[in-house]
């Protein structure tokens, strides 16, 4: 592996079987993630994005290719996950829910509470952190899903569409919230979305995927300065330019898998 | 925190008051007035049919009669005795029957060889009626007190035993994801999300084992015991003491009225999270 890269895959094939049919999910990918950099994945629903991520978590074994992931420091996690809808433990308070990482890899309880407690504190959750998630909104909830991930420190954080289910306003707060916490941190991401404007927003590149079989149809930059403020970027002629790029790749992607 | 996702918990939470809340606080009280008189209101139907001889009193009784046979079977100690008797019996007939019940129940969701193995046995014998197994189990435990601690433990035993193995296989996939992207343990995921994730679903197959508990003394009482509460049913049933017999059955009603009331207690302080 090169030095600045966090992560490489190499001719990655995901092939699902069944006993009637084989659908192939993931066909030859190959890419390489920048050491600290915010990575988005777009791609019609379908595409094996969601696939992908979980190849990387570990959730899901590839059928062909190899993928590399830089651990630089042992005693950390590779990955850790912010997934897609209500997968916080709702039998556990909110501080034990960011604090559920550190406690699988027994970290002491003090140091762990003290840790979940400084990112409750940044997602505005402080007050919170003795309730339980049945007592939430769907965007606090959400919340304590990206503290959860952020408080355990992994290598590379993985987030499968991750406010996908709220509402857009909430969308949006939430968005800015994570790009301020992911900007002091540095880690690298790899974000799955169906959103361009959300992909542009927050990644440093863009991965384009096509329709089924997944496949990398395009890699774009994203030239825009950080730290990024979503109402002044969206009125600026890149950002403009930057999703009519994106969606006409996507919308042939799109009708091809409509018919 | 924006100040209206703060104000929503509040509301959430029961510590604001909306609209809708203050109107109709009138029409509750009502509402708990009427839950509370139907009750009585029966009572005194029943006592005046009773009075004019529209209902015979020799097999339906009165609430007035009753209650002239309930006050010193109180008094003497003896419907206290026959109730310890037979809650003793119910409460170690359930823990006989609940604690493998949960422990084969969380063995067969957790490990598909012991589901294969256990499953079909289990599909087999549950269909039995307990009562038609009685009188193997008087033969097999005697007449003594084991028979009929067994005869409610098998009850409990299967429904806490399905509905545990059921809590189990119903856990959501994703949470199942979440720990495994963290790396969870076997251990750590029997501990953190296998168990509490079917809580829910083991107490309420302890509650269906209760009920069915109750059942099951009044059956095991029948034959062979010399106490109980059942054994009062069945002994007013021979001698022909109506009165008595009410009274037996309202210290059983009392009794179920009293034990899910503890365990609905128990299930509050075990499964706080829960959304109620």
């Amino acid at each position: 592996m090169e030095k600045k890269e966090a992560i490489r895959i190499e001719n990655l094939t995901k092939v699902f079987k069944s006993r009637s049919s084989e659908v192939v999910a993931l066909k030859n990918i190959n890419l390489s993630v920048r050491d600290g950099e915010f990575l988005a994945i777009v791609g019609p629903s379908g595409c094996g994005k969601s696939t992908l991520l979980r190849i990387l978590a570990g959730l899901e074994k590839q059928t062909e290719g190899n993928i590399y992931i830089k651990a630089k420091d042992s005693t950390k996690p590779l990955t850790a996950v912010v997934f897609q809808g209500d997968a916080v433990f709702p039998w556990m308070k909110v501080i034990e829910n960011v604090e559920y990482g550190l406690r699988i890899r027994r970290v002491p309880p003090h140091e762990r509470r003290r840790i979940a407690t400084s990112y409750l504190r940044l997602m505005g959750l402080e007050n919170f952190a003795h309730y339980y998630p049945h007592q939430l909104s769907g965007g606090m909830k959400q919340r304590v899903n990206v503290a959860r991930a952020f408080a355990s420190d992994p290598e590379i954080l993985l987030m499968d569409e991750p406010f996908g289910a709220l509402d857009e306003q909430n969308r949006l707060i939430l968005q800015q919230e994570l790009l301020r916490i992911w900007e002091g941190s540095g880690k690298t991401t790899v974000f799955i979305t169906h959103s361009i404007d959300e992909a542009i927003f927050l990644g440093d590149r863009i991965v384009v995927m096509t329709a089924q079989p997944g496949r990398i149809k395009a890699i774009l930059d994203v030239d825009l300065a950080r730290p990024r403020d979503m109402l002044f970027m969206k009125s600026t002629p890149q950002f403009a330019e930057l999703y009519k790029k994106v969606w006409e790749l996507l919308r042939e992607e799109v009708l091809k898998a409509r018919k | 925190m924006n100040a209206v996702e703060g104000q929503l918990n509040q509301i959430a939470k029961g510590k604001v008051k909306t609209c809708e809340e203050r109107r109709p606080h009138l029409t509750g009280i009502l509402l708990h007035l009427l839950s509370f008189l139907s009750p009585l209101l029966l009572l005194v139907i029943w006592e005046i049919l009773a009075k004019y001889g529209i209902v015979d009193v020799r097999l339906f009784s009165s609430p007035s009669r009753i209650f002239k046979t309930f006050l010193p079977l109180l008094s003497s100690g003896e419907l206290v005795y026959h109730t310890l008797m037979s809650v003793q019996r119910i409460i170690l007939g359930f823990l006989v029957g609940a604690i493998p019940g949960v422990v084969l129940g969380l063995s067969m969701g957790l490990f598909p060889p012991v589901k294969a193995m256990l499953e079909p046995i289990v599909a087999v014998t549950f269909p039995i009626p307990k009562l038609a197994i009685m009188p193997l189990i008087l033969i097999i435990f005697g007449l003594g007190e084991a028979s009929k601690i067994f005869t409610i433990a098998i009850g409990v035993f299967y429904l806490v035993l399905i509905n545990t193995m059921a809590g189990v296989l119903n856990i959501d996939p994703l949470y199942m994801d979440v720990a495994k992207s963290f790396g969870a343990s076997r251990l750590q995921f029997y501990t953190t999300v296998a168990l509490p994730g079917a809580l829910p679903m083991i107490f309420a197959g302890l509650k269906l084992g209760m009920g069915t508990a109750l059942l099951l003394i009044v059956a095991a009482e029948l034959s062979a015991a010399r106490a109980g509460v059942g054994w009062m049913i069945w002994r007013s049933y021979d001698m022909f003491d109506i009165e008595r017999m009410f009274c037996s059955l309202i210290v059983l009603a009392l009794l179920g009225y009293i034990f899910s009331y503890v365990l609905d207690f128990i299930e509050r302080i075990v499964i706080p999270w829960k959304n109620r």
